[in-house]
């Protein structure tokens, strides 16, 4: 096994993901991108009742569903929002998930104490999704459309990948204090450390960094909830299926490598 | 009652760490190729924009909600 192996099992890992993260966004997660969509028409129609007529004729040719900027879709229809679009998205964010899990699943075996590469894998991907995923999550929300100003996308932005970039720092000063305890001491007061440190650090960030609040009172609750967590499904499925397939990719590989091992020091005792 | 009883079996196989000279340029290459599809699926045409218009924003709508980025 080398770093190629592993970029290129990552890849194909990620992939099967994305694709799989597709098909669950689209019974956990587009029935509320539908919602707010509609929660969107319904309060910009008041508005353009004189326009409606035209509205609808676009209608006909599929521009006029995809919602929020107008008449400047471009032509780009729902259903290819939701379809193939999504797709689009999920598959190459699945993929290149895959190809950092593997990069840095590379960079994990053998250096943590005994662990075997299965198992380092495992826990690449199980604290890449925490990082990743389930920490902006908590702190930075993602919203439907319709609930967000336009004109602080570039603040909500910057916070998001901010705290993100901290997150993942965080988990990098968290390995290099546990490997500073583990020498030495036990795997579990390195584990405890690491984890105290990552949990400190993105606590203060959480506590520190400006709060972003701009859903509209009068949302309903309960799309934006169903969005919410259709979201962390969506991408809790990406990187769940990464992890299994990984996993067991890495798993044959590391097997094979062990064979292969036993067979050569079987011929040299001869 | 039954326990968990420690055993020697033979002698465990461990694997032996990737040196780092051999990663970086494959970590390099994912990094790049992360940065480029976080961009254009998560902020193209939103924050950021190379491309005019809205194409490649309505494109990937509703992926770049549902995986997290932020959005209109």
């Amino acid at each position: 096994m080398n770093a190629r192996s592993f970029l290129i099992n990552g890849l194909i890992a990620g992939l099967l993901g994305g694709l799989i993260a597709f098909v669950v966004a689209i019974g956990v997660g587009e029935p509320a991108i539908d919602d707010a969509i509609a929660v969107e028409e319904a309060a910009a129609a008041p508005a353009d009742t004189a326009v409606h007529d035209h509205d609808h004729d676009e209608t006909e040719e599929g521009a006029a569903h995809s919602h929020s900027h107008g008449d400047e879709e471009g032509g780009i229809t729902r259903g290819q929002q939701a379809g193939p679009g999504l797709a689009t998205a999920t598959v190459l964010v699945g993929a290149v998930l895959g190809g950092l899990v593997g990069i840095a699943s590379a960079f994990a075996a053998g250096r943590f104490g005994r662990l075997s590469p299965v198992a380092t894998t495992a826990l690449v991907t199980a604290v890449g999704f925490v990082a990743v995923v389930l920490a902006p999550w908590l702190k930075y929300p993602p919203n439907p459309p319709a609930t967000g100003s336009g004109d602080t996308i570039g603040e909500r932005t910057a916070l998001y990948f901010g705290f993100l970039a901290i997150s993942i720092l965080a988990v990098v000063a968290a390995i290099i204090v546990a490997r500073q305890v583990l020498a030495g001491r036990s795997a579990w007061l390195a584990t405890a450390v690491g984890g105290a440190v990552y949990l400190a650090v993105v606590g203060v960030a959480f506590a520190v960094m400006a709060p972003i609040d701009e859903v509209p009172n009068s949302f309903p609750a309960n799309t934006l909830f169903e969005f919410r967590v259709g979201s962390l499904i969506t991408q809790a499925a990406l990187w769940l299926v990464l992890g299994v397939v990984l996993t067991g990719l890495v798993n044959r590989a590391w097997n094979r490598d062990v064979d292969d091992l036993a067979r050569r020091d079987a011929a040299a005792a001869l | 009652m039954s326990q968990l009883n420690p055993t020697v079996s033979g002698t465990a196989v461990t694997p032996v760490a990737i040196p780092v000279r051999d990663l970086a340029p494959w970590a390099l290459f994912a990094a790049l190729l992360a940065v480029v599809v976080t961009y254009f699926v998560g902020a193209e045409q939103g924050a950021f924009s190379l491309f005019a218009g809205s194409d490649v924003h309505e494109w990937v709508h509703d992926g770049r909600h549902l995986l997290g980025f932020p959005c209109h």
